[in-house]
């Protein structure tokens, strides 16, 4: 049986420039950002990334890292505006643009899950998200309803990221949190092959139901093909029950990217080594 | 107690209590508040005379106490569970009605929180579309502007996440049967769309602020009544329960602009 464990460096390896890479989590709660930063150290560029958006999004497109990005949103949460984010749209630094409805993300990834090429949905209807994605069209239902919906393309990915609390070596994974927001359709919005999920702690296969009741196990192996050991990968981000959001970090996060200077000193310290020092200088 | 916990009623208590009417009659739905002055007016309702509505910590649970904004989870009487896919669920299902933010609205409801300016070129990025779009066209939706200005109430927003009655209009019985913009509070009043065309009409105005105040903060046309009564006042149980129960540390005042 396969031992899927790996670096965060192994699994951005396996990217080629140009990817359609989703990544779990939503807004400033439980996002792989270790596997983000192991992405800004590696040379990948031009990354479609499809994400509900929080400081993934944001210090992607900080480092220059973004070719296209289909998202519902950015927030931090805490903070409503992600300010790189913010300064990379008004600056319109991000070449491609896919702006829908929370839900509409929800159905391109399960249509995707379920290898459909769309799902019918009334969210977007009416609204400028059909006008701004010319790319959407709309579908006829065939019964005596004939309601017009839309239909809703499925957004079917190159590789998928997500950050859990535990796993096995097989990928087995767990979330003990309060949501599992849409990793499971991540996974399965992915082809075989680059379906990676980071998580605090590796953990034996009979320990998985020992802080979990059973409804803790949404994400089998036949959905993920590599494991990265990452305690602390969330961070700055939700990670509950393991720790909740570094509340002042993501202050300091913000403020720092308000300014070039503030953000260049920002990234000195925390972003420019490996992992292990990112970790080291975050310790407080 | 300080002493305001026992002085007359200010705008932002009003306020809650007008958010807060706008869930009468609602019965066992999904009471979904953006913001701390629409999640204690959800919480107000189910405590004051709306007693079957489902109220969220903002998380991931239903709870059946009355909780504070920002309680904590020793606080929370959890009843349910609602993670993000469940209200995706529930909101399509239609057992939902959600009172968001507006960073600009027009004479129909349509309403933008996605950017200020062309959407191509952003002259201020804010949240993107959020759910708007599938808010409103499957459910009840209400807006909460704490600071009504022209800049706000504009004559068209510039990019539609919620669509108004105008647009709805055009898509058919399914979405005109479901599609419902119910109130509009803002700092100055409340209004509502309850017009032959569903054009935004005043339909009360806070206790102090006249009819001219309003018009001159309102960057449309506005249906304006004969007359115009003033938003009623919070019930002294209403205060208590306020300034007492759901925000004894006035995170409400925060919203408005001092």
């Amino acid at each position: 049986m396969a031992d899927k464990r790996m670096t965060a460096e192994d699994a951005v390896a396996t990217l080629t420039d140009g990817m359609t890479v989703g990544i779990g989590g939503w807004g400033s709660r439980r996002k792989p950002m270790a596997i983000v930063r192991a992405m800004l150290r590696s040379p990948i560029t031009n990354l479609h990334i499809v994400s509900y958006g929080g400081p993934d999004v944001g210090l992607l497109a900080a480092a220059g890292k973004i070719g296209k990005l289909t998202y519902g949103f950015v927030s931090l949460d805490s903070i409503a505006l992600e300010p790189h984010f913010r300064a990379a749209r008004q600056a319109c630094s991000i070449p491609q643009l896919v702006e829908l409805d929370e839900g509409m993300l929800q159905w391109g990834l399960y249509a995707a899950s379920l290898r459909l090429p769309f799902l019918p949905t009334r969210a977007g209807l009416g609204s400028d998200v059909m006008r701004i994605n010319p790319h959407i069209k709309t579908v006829v239902s065939p019964y005596p309803d004939g309601e017009q919906f839309v239909a809703m393309p499925a957004i079917t990915l190159d590789a998928a990221f997500v950050h859990l609390n535990r796993a096995d070596a097989r990928g087995n994974a767990q979330y003990l949190g309060p949501d599992l927001y849409f990793d499971d359709l991540f996974l399965n919005a992915c082809a075989p092959g680059r379906r990676f999920v980071s998580c605090e702690r590796v953990i034996a296969t009979e320990d998985l139901l020992k802080e979990g009741s059973i409804h803790t196990l949404k994400v089998n192996r036949s959905m993920v093909d590599g494991v990265i050991e990452s305690p602390n990968g969330a961070h700055f981000t939700t990670c509950e029950p393991d720790y909740g959001r570094d509340e002042a970090f993501q202050r300091d996060y913000a403020k720092a990217a308000a300014d070039p200077v503030g953000w260049s000193a920002f990234v000195d310290k925390y972003l420019s080594g490996s992992e292990a020092d990112y970790q080291k200088a975050v310790a407080r | 107690m300080s002493e305001t916990d026992s002085g007359p009623a200010t705008l932002d208590e009003i306020c809650v209590v007008a958010c807060a009417e706008t869930w009468r009659g609602d019965g066992e739905i999904f009471a979904s508040g953006m913001g701390p002055v629409p999640m204690i007016a959800a919480r107000l309702a189910r405590a004051s005379f709306e007693p079957d509505l489902l109220i969220s910590d903002g998380e991931a649970y239903f709870v059946a106490n009355d909780l504070r904004v920002g309680g904590g989870p020793d606080e929370k009487l959890v009843e349910g569970w609602i993670p993000f896919r469940q209200v995706f669920d529930t909101l399509a299902g239609g057992r939902r009605h959600v009172m968001m933010g507006a960073s600009q609205i027009d004479r129909f409801g349509n309403e933008n929180i996605a950017c200020i300016g062309p959407w191509e070129k952003p002259k201020a990025q804010l949240l993107g579309m959020r759910g708007g779009p599938g808010n409103t066209i499957n459910h009840a939706t209400s807006f909460w502007i704490p600071s009504q200005t022209k800049r706000v109430f504009v004559p068209a927003v510039d990019v539609v996440s919620g669509v108004g009655y105008d647009r709805a209009a055009t898509l058919g019985p399914w979405v005109a049967a479901h599609h419902e913009i119910r109130r509009v509070i803002t700092n100055m009043g409340v209004y509502d769309f309850e017009t032959p065309d569903h054009s935004m009409r005043l339909r009360s105005r806070h206790p102090g602020v006249s009819v001219d105040e309003i018009v001159g903060a309102t960057g449309f046309e506005l249906v304006i009544p004969a007359s115009v009564p003033e938003t009623r006042l919070p019930t002294g149980e209403e205060l208590r329960l306020i300034r007492a129960v759901f925000d004894p540390n006035g995170v409400r005042k925060g919203e408005f602009r001092s």
